[in-house]
């Protein structure tokens, strides 16, 4: 049977790894290329990048680092962060990159998810959610709504229907993150992970609040997601992933063990 | 020298990171001359199966690699690669290439596995069981897991041909070895160590199991 995935999340600020709390407050914490290499080796099953430079003069940079971690690991790796239209898209699966991840350029142009998935296939194509818990109201009836421009911007979208708009549009998976969750290590969204992991056909990654073993036990389980992501619990090695994939077949959740 | 054939469907950069991270010298090619010369072929891909063979007839692609096949050469299909050797694909409604008897389907609608419904496409890391052995899979541990990303699967019609299985609600053919063809539906070139194993393994194989 499929295996659950683990999936380490790293943010590249001009190259730099770098970790922020609710999106504020980054610190650099090392190269990402070195970082890539050290979760490959100790089992990552698949690898996130955020590129969240600020200015795009320096985008260019997470080319050169797409194209040395492509050199670097043998298991499929995602791109994302100012991804704006094709081109962009184009450029990173060139540099070797397996997945783009689209957020807020979905949000503003769901062109881009149908054209992505043209272009490349739709297992190319990841559309990342970031989402904040609101009021149920008749525009929000899920109580979860789409943020963007890393969580500062709410858009009126409920969280529910986007998601599965952007399958219909041709998205291969769904990263979904709670902005809620994210950076407070006191565990992911179970509710909203189960409501749209249960929605949905594709496959959803839980994303934002990882700070314990449970926290990925519980997310792939009555969380219902198909892989999680991590970030602090191995970027300042509190946690390996060998150590939390063995946790994680202690409690009977199926993950790849030998690599 | 190993030949990649780059047909315009899907990403074939990481195919060729692993062969050079195995030390492994290769050209990528959309040239039928080049497949002749060629001592070992890979053939990759990702995408959709209607479009991928339009674009190997008019490359002229697909009589070449019925020749490379005819000739003894070894030949490595991935993902869209092995499912477009057989005869017909239920994606697009293709005709294929027609190295193996039998045709790719669909997974159906409705998976399910102890009562849970499985996502489509099936993405992530799965085992395969191995029938028998292989010089390509040796030195492979029979618990690795292999990348895989897909919506459809190999159905051949002769079981002889099938070497390896894979359970996702339904248990499906996922490499298939026959002659000198070995293809696999998962990414060797995506799956850590075991998946460059098998590379460096398929880069030295002279052809016979």
């Amino acid at each position: 049977m499929l295996s659950k995935r683990i999936i380490p999340c790293l943010d590249v600020r001009a190259g730099k790894l770098t970790k922020g709390i609710k999106f504020k407050g980054n610190v650099d914490i090392g190269n990402p290329v070195e970082a890539a290499r050290r979760y490959y080796e100790e089992g990552a099953d698949e690898i996130v990048f955020y590129d969240i430079t600020a200015s795009s003069d320096k985008r260019d940079i997470m080319i050169d680092v797409v194209k040395r971690v492509a050199e670097t690991i043998f298991i499929p790796f995602s791109v994302g962060g100012g991804i704006r239209n094709l081109e962009d898209m184009r450029k990173v699966i060139a540099a070797g990159a397996e997945k783009v991840s689209v957020n807020s350029a979905a949000v503003e142009n769901p062109r881009i998810i149908t054209d992505g998935a043209k272009a490349f296939g739709s297992q190319c194509v990841v559309l990342g959610m970031d989402v904040k818990k609101v009021a149920v109201s008749s525009k929000i009836p899920s109580g979860y709504e789409i943020v963007i421009e890393g969580g500062r911007k709410f858009t009126g979208i409920d969280a529910l229907w986007w998601a599965k708009e952007a399958q219909k549009l041709g998205a291969g998976e769904i990263c979904l993150n709670s902005i809620d969750a994210d950076g407070t290590q006191d565990g992911y969204e179970l509710n909203l992970t189960a409501l749209i992991s249960e929605n949905v056909r594709i496959p959803v990654i839980a994303s934002g609040g990882a700070g314990r073993p449970e926290h990925l036990a519980d997310v792939l389980t009555a969380g219902k997601a198909d892989a999680a992501l991590i970030a602090s619990m191995v970027h300042y090695k509190t946690y390996t992933i060998a150590g939390i994939k063995r946790f994680l077949t202690e409690r009977e959740i199926k993950v790849r063990n030998i690599w | 020298m190993v030949a990649i054939i780059d047909y315009k469907a899907g990403n074939i950069t990481s195919v060729a990171r692993a062969l050079e991270n195995i030390g492994q010298k290769y050209a990528i090619t959309d040239d039928e001359r080049k497949l002749k010369d060629a001592s070992h072929i890979i053939f990759p891909g990702v995408g959709a199966a209607g479009e991928a063979m339009a674009y190997l007839r008019k490359k002229k692609l697909d009589n070449a690699l019925k020749n490379c096949f005819s000739s003894g050469k070894p030949i490595l299909g991935i993902c869209l690669g092995t499912q477009i050797v057989m005869e017909h694909s239920e994606e697009n409604d293709a005709e294929c290439i027609g190295l193996i008897t039998g045709s790719t389907r669909r997974f159906p609608e409705r998976l399910t596995s102890g009562g849970e419904i499985l996502k489509i496409p099936h993405m992530g890391w799965n085992s395969v069981n191995f029938k028998r052995e292989h010089t390509v899979f040796a030195k492979i541990n029979p618990e690795a897991e292999f990348y895989f990303v897909h919506s459809y699967y190999p159905a051949p019609s002769d079981m002889d041909v099938v070497l390896g299985t894979t359970d996702y609600g339904i248990t499906f053919c996922s490499v298939l070895a026959f002659k000198n063809l070995v293809a696999m539906q998962f990414h060797p070139e995506k799956s850590g160590r075991p998946g460059l194993q098998i590379l460096q393994n398929f880069c030295a194989w002279r052809g016979s199991a």
